[in-house]
């Protein structure tokens, strides 16, 4: 026993440093865009963060009964078998993510599949994609479908000035007030806050009523991504300069526009005009939606996906949260620079868009046939088909033009808010940059100074990216 | 480090059987009773060695290779990950969240398994042998079911119960719009995990007083012992080592325990985030993979050292003696009896 | 009788009543403390409005209707129990094996090898050992496939079943199987007719507790398994949301209750049959 039980050591650690050494390496593999590209038999998987009868439950009924069956219609008149299977999941988009990328480096899983565009600098660096004109070759550029996507929205999935996908819409944030309570607090119904200010007097006015919680800027770390995106970010885009300077490859630490965020963080949270357990809340944004649509809260600032999907009338779609006379009650505005002229570019309005797309596994068997359905699932065809159970913004002006009319608030985002918006970097330490400003705002909504959080937010932006990457001061 | 077997005692049965006293010797040097032999015996062990090996032994050691690597899942430090030695190690000691996640697990697995869930399971054990039958079949499905439901229901449950507007707890106690997972959360995640799992140490208990020789109870009983001498003097002595099973696993699994995350996420601001959870938040949310995996080999050293301690505080009081003591103390308190 | 024995024996009285209202006062805070967060699932599913709050508003069986026609239901409890069944099974039969041999067979050092294990599989059911995990059965070619998952699982359980039935079986005594052997028993004879029956109580004990640790597994499933055909219920349950991301109650509470009903029924079973009880005790 006790021999055998040493061969067995042995045997076990020679197999396991031969294992060891060569599973740690990333998986290096070359892209050669005319595989199998006369192929007559081409299976080919979809992979998103969709799921029937759940979450982004439009898209993947569309991608079941419009794109496979058309695809696949579409390859049989050219007489190739094509079968297109939907993996769809219903996660937390970072149990997606780590899925996404544990299959991608295994060189595995689905050769097309959804990515948010703020992913894209850490697969890319991490090799788990590649630019189209590796994957694909030269048909990617020549695309006609490229002349109706915008070219901020292209941004979204560039980058080092590559393409990575192709974008499959985007968004953009504004201020929701309840006209309602604005009434009762003898605010008027068309407002627009030209300053910071201004956001808090209406603030002041509201806190006057009871029972109602006056600002929900998101703020702190349960809310995730939802703390930079909604809250922070908007808000120092109205202090001039942008997180991340690209020219110079910079992060802005503990600079005077940081400061002025995390002070007006605190002259909400600090003075009793928002809820600052709710940002501490770990269901805090289910909540923050939850009172909203009951009008227990007075501003808020979200994106369009919180005017279609979560207060809309419908209640078969929007649920416990659906607001049946959303239209009259829910006002909108732009969000506003810290003073007038004062946010970047000089704008007196700012706010930030996202975005992802349908991005190629440079795994994949089938090069040609695979990025034919991603050019299938973004044709205006499909996207018009995708507008019918779901108004949202697509990526293609030809398709907005048509669908847009229809919805107030996406028209106004679309002609308004996205020629002034700005965009996330898509740089591959964006997440632990993300991170270390939604503790900083947890800091403040717990209680520390703006000024003690923000020196927090600066070390720990030096530890995630190192000195030479931020901009003290 | 001492778990070594020691020759087990001799079963009261064997007395009955001819030749008992050369089968228990017998068995003292000799355990392999039914003649399994060697060779069989490593049969029979194999397939759960060799599973063990292949899906446990070797992805573990992976991990605490990765633990001296800058590995990430994306990111550059993906594609070609450097050697760091003990950088991670230094890293984390010096990182004041680790230190504050160290001693909430410590105080998490104090208070919820090794004091809460231990005395609970023990009490509820104890008090079923004589609780009337209908007191005892209610308690113990309800305490058996927060223990079989599944974690996500479980975690969904509880949430419904703390919930700020419309949960049970503040219906039941007249506090709406308290938010009992943020003002309290180390409270609520210790309550929450000794009612999750109070039920294993009720079994194992309630299998450990069967072990209890009656008898003694018994003169003890006529004796006058209050129920707690009872419980000290004859108990305690004879399911010390079931006490130490039962703490040694629990101990570990709460050790283990990620579902705090589920019912606060760690927070607010760390105040509820364990060792599991913050490797989550770093390893997976942050993608810091090697320091994450750096992390895991903390977290089962923290759990040797107190193993160690359980087992030496087993060893404290020699078991044999204790037993004795607690005999003697039963034949006198019988001679007072009798006189 | 003394005077002052009749005293005490009146205060000993006192003190009994005193100790029988904290004892019932004891268990009615036990059982409200115990039955309060199942009351959510008990009502939940019934209820015309099901949130958060645990009453009922209006009886109906809706919910039901609504969960049994999502396309979902079936198939995950379905794999639920392919691979809480698989796993809980082969937990059994190698951990009852390997504990049986590691009772009877004196090996050096086994108790230190058995706690090693276990705390190893304290790593392996962390989340950082996910990435090794899934690239290990990437090379073994078992992503995607159950029985990887199922594999995965009970590399994780088996020291801790071991640890737990090696205790059962310690405690039985050794002379059974002696005297068996003076009668002239064959080791195969004895295994079959004198350990299994008196182990088995033990084994049913370790198989649902094995069970139970599969059935509510998300992570593991979610990441190993693509195909979302696949998937077990514990992960369904997560998809269970609006578009929006707002929890679906009629859908979760109803699921969860359904969910729950397996694991409940088939401890119920093993209970009437065998007694479901652990032993513990490390022998010194």
């Amino acid at each position: 026993m006790r021999r055998s039980r040493q061969v067995t050591t042995i045997v076990c650690c020679v197999a396991l440093s031969a294992l060891l050494a060569g599973c740690v390496a990333g998986k290096k593999t070359k892209s050669d865009p005319t595989k199998n590209a006369k192929a007559k038999d081409v299976s080919l998987t979809i992979n998103a963060n969709d799921v029937v009868g759940g979450k982004n439950a439009a898209e993947a009924n569309w991608i079941n009964s419009f794109v496979i069956p058309g695809f696949q219609k579409m390859e049989k008149a050219k007489g190739i078998n094509a079968t297109v299977k939907f993996n769809g999941a219903g996660v937390d988009d970072e149990q997606y993510k780590t899925k996404l990328e544990l299959n991608l480096k295994t060189g595995n899983g689905a050769d097309v599949f959804a990515a948010d565009g703020i992913w894209l600098g850490e697969l890319a660096s991490a090799g788990y994609v590649k630019p189209l004109d590796q994957v694909v070759g030269p048909s990617a550029a020549t695309w006609d479908g490229w002349s109706q996507i915008n070219k901020s929205v292209q941004q979204n999935l560039t980058y080092k000035d590559k393409l990575y996908g192709i974008p499959n819409g985007t968004d953009g944030r504004v201020i929701y007030f309840n006209k309602t309570l604005f009434g009762q607090a003898g605010l008027p119904a068309a407002w627009q806050p030209k300053s910071w200010a201004d956001i808090l007097s209406a603030g002041q006015a509201l806190k006057r009523i009871s029972g109602v919680n006056p600002i929900q800027i998101n703020a702190g770390t349960p809310m995730g991504e939802a703390t930079t995106a909604q809250g922070f970010l908007p808000l120092l885009a109205g202090t001039g300069k942008p997180l991340f300077d690209e020219a110079t490859g910079k992060w802005q630490g503990a600079s005077s526009g940081v400061k002025d965020v995390l002070n007006f963080y605190k002259q909400i949270y600090g003075a009793g005009l928002g809820d600052p357990k709710l940002q501490q809340d770990k269901a805090g944004r289910d909540e923050s939606f939850a009172n909203f649509s009951k009008g227990k809260i007075g501003i808020l600032i979200e994106g369009d996906y919180f005017w279609r999907s979560i207060i809309c009338p419908d209640k078969k779609t929007c649920n416990a949260t659906a607001m049946a006379n959303r239209n009259s009650v829910v006002g909108y505005a732009k969000i506003p620079a810290e003073k007038p002229g004062m946010g970047v570019k000089g704008q007196d309005f700012v706010s930030v868009s996202g975005g992802g797309g349908w991005m190629l596994n440079p795994g994949t068997k089938f090069p040609q046939q695979a990025w034919e359905l991603m050019t299938y699932m973004v044709s205006a065809e499909a996207q018009n088909e995708l507008a019918k159970a779901e108004i949202r913004i697509s990526p293609r002006d030809d398709v907005n033009a048509t669908t847009l009319a229809n919805d107030p608030l996406l028209s106004y985002i679309s002609k308004t808010i996205l020629p002034i918006t700005t965009y996330r970097p898509s740089d591959q330490n964006y997440n632990p940059v993300s991170v270390a400003i939604q503790q900083a705002t947890a800091d403040v909504v717990s209680g520390k100074s703006a000024s003690t959080a923000a020196n927090t937010y600066q070390s720990s932006l030096q530890k995630a990216v190192g000195d030479a990457h931020v901009e003290t001061g | 480090m001492t778990l070594t077997s020691k020759p087990a005692e001799a079963e009261p049965t064997a007395a009955a059987l001819p030749g008992a006293a050369d089968v228990v010797q017998r068995a003292r040097h000799d355990p392999d009773v039914a003649g399994l032999g060697r060779g069989r015996a490593t049969v029979f062990v194999a397939p759960a060695l060799v599973i063990v090996a292949v899906f446990l032994v070797f992805p573990a050691i992976w991990t605490l290779y990765l633990g001296l690597l800058d590995y990430s899942l994306t990111g550059a430090t993906a594609q070609d990950p450097s050697f760091v030695g003990s950088q991670n190690y230094t890293d984390a000691l010096s990182d004041p969240v680790f230190t504050k996640a160290l001693y909430l697990t410590l105080l998490y697995v104090g208070f919820s398994a090794v004091i809460g869930q231990n005395i609970l399971g023990f009490l509820l054990a104890w008090y079923f042998r004589t609780a009337p039958r209908a007191v005892r079949s209610t308690l113990n499905v309800l305490v058996l079911l927060a223990w079989i439901l599944p974690g996500s229901v479980v975690a969904f449950l509880w949430q419904a119960l703390l919930d700020r507007q419309n949960g049970s707890l503040n219906a039941l106690l007249h506090t709406t719009g308290t938010a009992w997972t943020i003002d309290h959360p180390m409270a609520v995640i210790v309550i929450f995990n000794i009612w999750r799992g109070a039920a294993f140490s009720m079994l194992l208990y309630a299998a450990a007083l069967n072990t209890v020789p009656t008898s003694h109870l018994e003169v003890a009983r006529m004796a006058g012992a209050r129920p707690w001498q009872q419980l000290r003097d004859i108990v305690l002595p004879t399911v010390r080592r079931h006490v130490l099973t039962n703490t040694l696993l629990i101990t570990l699994w709460t050790f283990n325990d990620f579902t705090p995350y589920l019912l606060t996420g760690g927070g607010p601001d760390h105040r509820s985030e364990t060792l599991p959870v913050y490797i989550y938040k770093t390893a997976i949310l942050g993608g810091h993979l090697g320091y994450g995996s750096a992390i895991s080999l903390l977290l089962l050293l923290a759990n040797l050292v107190i193993a160690v301690f359980y087992i030496r505080l087993l060893r404290g009081g020699d078991d044999e003696s204790a037993l004795r003591k607690a005999e003697r103390k039963a034949r006198r308190a019988e001679a007072a009896v009798a006189s | 009788m003394t005077a002052g024995m009749r005293a005490s024996s009146g205060g000993y009285v006192v003190r009994r009543v005193l100790g029988r209202i904290v004892l019932y006062a004891g268990i009615c805070v036990l059982t409200v403390f115990f039955a309060l967060p199942l009351l959510w699932l008990a009502l939940t599913p019934f209820s015309k409005h099901p949130s958060y709050q645990a009453t009922l508003s209006g009886l109906t069986l809706e919910n039901f209707r609504k969960l049994f026609d999502n396309p979902q239901t079936w198939p995950s409890l379905r794999n639920s129990i392919y691979l809480a069944g698989g796993s809980a099974v082969l937990v059994i039969v190698l951990a009852a094996l390997a504990s049986y041999a590691l009772s009877r067979v004196r090996v050096p050092g086994r108790d230190q090898l058995l706690y090693a294990l276990l705390l190893l599989s304290s790593i392996v059911t962390g989340t950082a050992a996910m990435v090794p995990i899934f690239l290990m059965l990437y090379q073994l070619n078992l992503l995607d496939r159950q029985s990887g998952v199922i594999l995965v699982l009970t590399g994780g359980l088996l020291p801790a079943a071991v640890f737990m039935l090696k205790d059962f079986v310690d405690s039985i005594p050794r002379s059974y199987e002696e005297s068996a052997r003076v009668f002239g028993a064959k080791p195969g004879q004895i295994l079959r007719h004198i350990v299994l029956p008196l182990i088995r109580p033990g084994m049913a004990t370790v198989g649902v507790w094995a069970l139970v640790q599969v059935w509510g597994n998300f992570l593991v499933p979610y990441v190993l398994l693509s195909n979302p055909d696949k998937q077990p219920a514990a992960v369904v349950m997560y998809t269970f949301y609006d578009a929006g991301g707002q929890p679906n109650f009629a859908l979760i509470s109803t699921f969860a209750l359904v969910y729950s009903v397996p694991v409940v029924v088939l401890y119920l079973f093993v209970n009437k049959r065998y007694g479901f009880a652990f032993q513990g005790g490390i022998k010194g």
